[in-house]
């Protein structure tokens, strides 16, 4: 890979490092890790929604599947958390790749609905789960990260741990992206039929995205689950799924940037307008009706056309080659 | 023995409660292949209508009963209009999210305007339960499943006997050859909305007596009635009844025998094993409608 496309994202790390050392706002530092570990949900969900053209209306299952392996095997059986999460990240690829060989094999609404059904199962068991999960009241005393005896429960270091993890993904889905498996995923977005009929094994590639934007999901849930110390099903539930749909359409699908717009706008967006709390869910849906009518590729999308569009009809302002 | 019809009284409520939204699902989805991700939110509007007109401002019930189903009716047209015809890319990813989205915006219209508490309305009639064989049967219960077949021969008369009904079958049969024979396929699309949207509101009205009503109550029904229509094949109006039927009476066993916190759960495993097992539903087409 050359430097040019990587520039964008030396540019957002470059602006990681400076807020990171600027800010030393407890709530904004906060604000900031939420949209950290959102943009790690939502890019899972884009990869699988964006690129492979998959719903899933119970990703939320999977976040939460992270948080409570990891926030079980470290409150009740006093593991350290970093084997913990290598449990969870197995467990969420595990139960993914079950559940999407049946389920994958459908499309459209059917897919939906099928998600949205394991989905709704796992918030069950969450919410019945007893003495094991804490019931609907949730589990408390989650221990904080350390990592090689570096306490991260300051909320500084934190955000550099989980904004890292985001580069991270976000280079890596970048390049997963470039390489064949993105060039098979689009494929099937465009054309299923077509992509087998030349011969990508659509199954095998569905499943495999699948299960990457579980695991992106668990570890999402592992950092929120450490992070808060806390958790409850209400967390997981359905609305939490839509919501991060909301994230990747917004934001627009098969975009890695989109999936960082989306979800800071949606993170951000309740917690600058306060006095929304009864409007939240109008707004929401109004927003979610209103982009997938007039921009149904999303913001980023919608924006670079806008851009274009203007730019065609003033040649003379930008008339650099 | 007792016990036993016991859980089948409340089985048979619910699953007709079931069968009326699974209907209203298999009715838009014949005409217009698509899954109202919002169709609960509508049983939610005719329940809480039926609060406000009948118990709120006094209204005779007839009259309350059926301003509440019109209202649904009528949302149902305002939905179609603002929201489904105006999408430039009807791709099923694009309807899915909007309907979801109206799912979400109802919600919140009606937590702003009936709040965050539930309400309940009296049964429709005050005559005390019946006991049958040590049993008790609430009235309520006789009024839903009249209610229910009332409705499901009323559809079945309307699209066996009367011009506008043959015209939306044929829509639903094939809607390229409907529209050439000259049948306004865009309104018979409008009507199948409305149709549904009604029938989601009976099934609110008539659960209303007998849960509390709040402006969330509709995510769970519609969830439930989906799954009913899946159960008995999407699209079959007689699976959507079987479905229902079978749901609420499996719902019901499975908490007299294992607990009533699992009880939510039956109905999505229900949805899985029929989606993996048999996609075209017990009653449905061999063909696997996709979109």
């Amino acid at each position: 890979m050359s430097l040019k496309p990587l520039l964008p994202y030396l540019v957002l790390a470059a602006a990681v490092v400076l807020t990171g050392l600027l800010v030393d706002n407890f709530y904004a530092l906060q604000v900031l890790i939420f949209i950290g570990i959102n943009t790690l949900l939502a890019l899972g969900l884009n990869m699988l929604m964006g690129y492979a053209g998959q719903i899933s209306l119970g990703h939320a299952a999977f976040y939460g599947l992270g948080a409570y392996a990891s926030g079980v095997l470290t409150v009740h059986c006093q593991w350290s958390p970093w084997p913990a999460l290598a449990v969870a990240l197995a467990l969420a690829a595990a139960v993914a790749w079950l559940v999407g060989l049946p389920t994958l094999r459908l499309s459209g609404y059917y897919l939906g609905m099928g998600t949205l059904g394991f989905g709704m199962i796992v918030f069950i068991v969450f919410r019945e789960g007893g003495a094991l999960t804490g019931g609907a009241s949730g589990l408390v005393g989650i221990p904080p990260l350390t990592l090689g005896g570096v306490d991260l429960s300051d909320p500084q270091r934190y955000f550099f741990l989980v904004w890292t993890v985001v580069l991270g993904f976000m280079l890596l889905c970048r390049r997963l992206i470039d390489s064949r498996v993105g060039r098979a995923l689009r494929a099937i977005h465009d054309s299923e039929q077509a992509a087998r009929a030349v011969g990508v094994d659509t199954h095998r590639f569905k499943l495999q995205v699948f299960v990457l934007s579980a695991v992106m999901a668990a570890l999402g849930g592992f950092l929120y689950a450490h992070l808060i110390g806390f958790i409850s099903p209400e967390s997981f539930n359905f609305m939490v799924s839509v919501r991060l749909v909301t994230m990747v359409v917004i934001g627009g699908m098969a975009s890695v940037w989109g999936a960082l717009l989306g979800a800071g706008l949606l993170t951000l967006l309740p917690e600058w307008l306060h006095a929304f709390a009864d409007f939240e869910m109008i707004v929401y849906g109004a927003i979610l009706i209103g982009v997938m009518i007039f921009l149904p590729q999303g913001l980023t999308r919608g924006l670079i056309d806008a851009y274009e569009r203007l730019r065609r009809q003033a040649p003379g302002i930008s008339s650099a080659p | 023995m007792q016990e036993l019809l016991q859980y089948l009284f409340s089985g048979v409520t619910n699953g007709a409660i079931y069968a009326v939204i699974a209907l209203g699902f298999s009715l838009l989805y014949n005409s217009t292949e698509l899954i109202n991700f919002a169709h609960g939110e509508f049983a939610m509007l005719g329940g809480l209508s039926l609060v406000t007109l009948w118990a709120g401002l006094g209204l005779p019930l007839p009259a309350a009963l059926i301003l509440a189903v019109g209202i649904g009716v009528g949302a149902g047209f305002l939905f179609e209009r603002l929201a489904i015809r105006t999408v430039r890319r009807p791709d099923p990813i694009v309807l899915v999210i909007i309907t979801v989205g109206a799912s979400i915006l109802l919600r919140g219209v009606a937590m702003i305007l009936w709040g965050k508490d539930s309400h309940s309305v009296p049964f429709f009639s005050d005559h005390a339960p019946l006991a049958v064989m040590g049993a008790r049967l609430l009235p309520q219960s006789l009024w839903i499943l009249a209610i229910a077949a009332g409705l499901i021969l009323a559809l079945r008369a309307f699209f066996k006997h009367s011009l506008t009904g043959k015209a939306m079958e044929a829509c639903a049969v094939n809607p390229k050859a409907a529209r050439l024979i000259g049948i306004p396929t865009g309104r018979m699309n409008l009507l199948a909305f409305m149709l549904s949207t009604g029938t989601g509101a009976v099934a609110g009205v008539i659960i209303a007596p007998i849960t509390m009503c709040s402006y969330d109550m509709g995510t769970m029904l519609g969830l439930k009635g989906f799954c009913a229509a899946m159960l008995g094949g999407l699209g079959s109006l007689w699976g959507a009844l079987m479905g229902g039927f079978l749901l609420g009476i499996l719902e019901s066993a499975g908490v007299g025998l294992f607990s009533s916190g699992y009880k939510d759960a039956i109905a999505f495993i229900l949805l899985l094993l029929i989606l993996y097992l048999k996609p075209a539903g017990l009653l449905g087409a061999a063909k696997i409608q996709r979109f």
